[in-house]
């Protein structure tokens, strides 16, 4: 799946997108923010605050407990603070 | 004799250019005579955030969530108020103080459908749509915060 980050989650990860293959034992946002966050210091310190991470699956917003089966694009992003 | 036009045309468009709100009217309005009411909401940036000046700001977006997420809400003034036409245009890129950020107009037979509508819009814009703000002071730079206020302007929609 593809996996995009917005705002300073992007800054802090240091990339904008990646395609990653979770293992099957990961299957909600909340498991894919701990997992990730195991990956390196870099995802640690953008997911230091998983409360305060958004998540959108497929272009909606999901809640952490969503399950991510199937999801073709996952993003991850800070509280919006447009208009 | 022709029935009364009951249509309402939805335009949305996220872009770097700015934009002319009298242009925007016209368009919204043209060959339309069922329209009483315009109500037009325009974000500008700002020079003061709190005690802070603000020498720019740049704004960054999910492109394809940014649009769906907004028609969504179209959709869901549409259903609530009696519409006949919605323009929200967003601008992203780098923003110097008193330069448009945000639009939004929303057309009815009647006023209170128009004011209602643009609120609505726009407190859903600011809450829900990926949209995120970078301020630029003589400090240095940094990610605006979402507001509680902002959310709570939002909750006041939520239908029980």
């Amino acid at each position: 799946m593809k996996l995009k980050y917005f705002a300073w989650v992007r800054e802090r990860i240091g990339m904008a997108e990646e395609t990653i293959e979770p293992p099957a034992t990961v299957r909600t946002v909340e498991e894919l923010i701990a997992w990730l966050s195991g990956r390196g210091e870099a995802y640690a310190y953008a997911f230091e605050k998983p409360k305060v991470i958004r998540a959108a699956i497929d272009h909606a917003h999901v809640r952490p407990d969503a399950a991510i089966a199937g999801a073709r694009e996952i993003a991850f992003f800070p509280p919006m603070t447009g208009g | 004799m022709t029935s009364p036009v009951t249509t309402c045309p939805v335009t949305i468009r996220i872009q770097d250019d700015d934009f002319d709100i009298a242009r925007e009217i016209a368009v919204l309005t043209k060959s339309r005579t069922d329209i009483g009411a315009v109500v037009s909401f325009s974000g500008i940036c700002r020079a003061d955030e709190d005690s802070s000046k603000i020498s720019a700001l740049t704004l960054e977006h999910y492109p394809g969530m940014a649009e769906d997420e907004i028609k969504r809400h179209v959709d869901e003034a549409v259903s609530r108020w009696p519409l006949n036409g919605v323009t929200i245009i967003h601008r992203v890129g780098r923003f110097m103080p008193g330069q448009n950020i945000v639009l939004v107009l929303t057309a009815s037979q009647h006023r209170k459908a128009a004011f209602e509508a643009a609120e609505f819009l726009m407190d859903y814009l600011k809450t829900s749509a990926p949209f995120w703000k970078k301020e630029e002071s003589a400090t240095g730079t940094g990610w605006v915060e979402a507001q509680a206020r902002d959310d709570e302007a939002a909750a006041r929609w939520t239908r029980s």
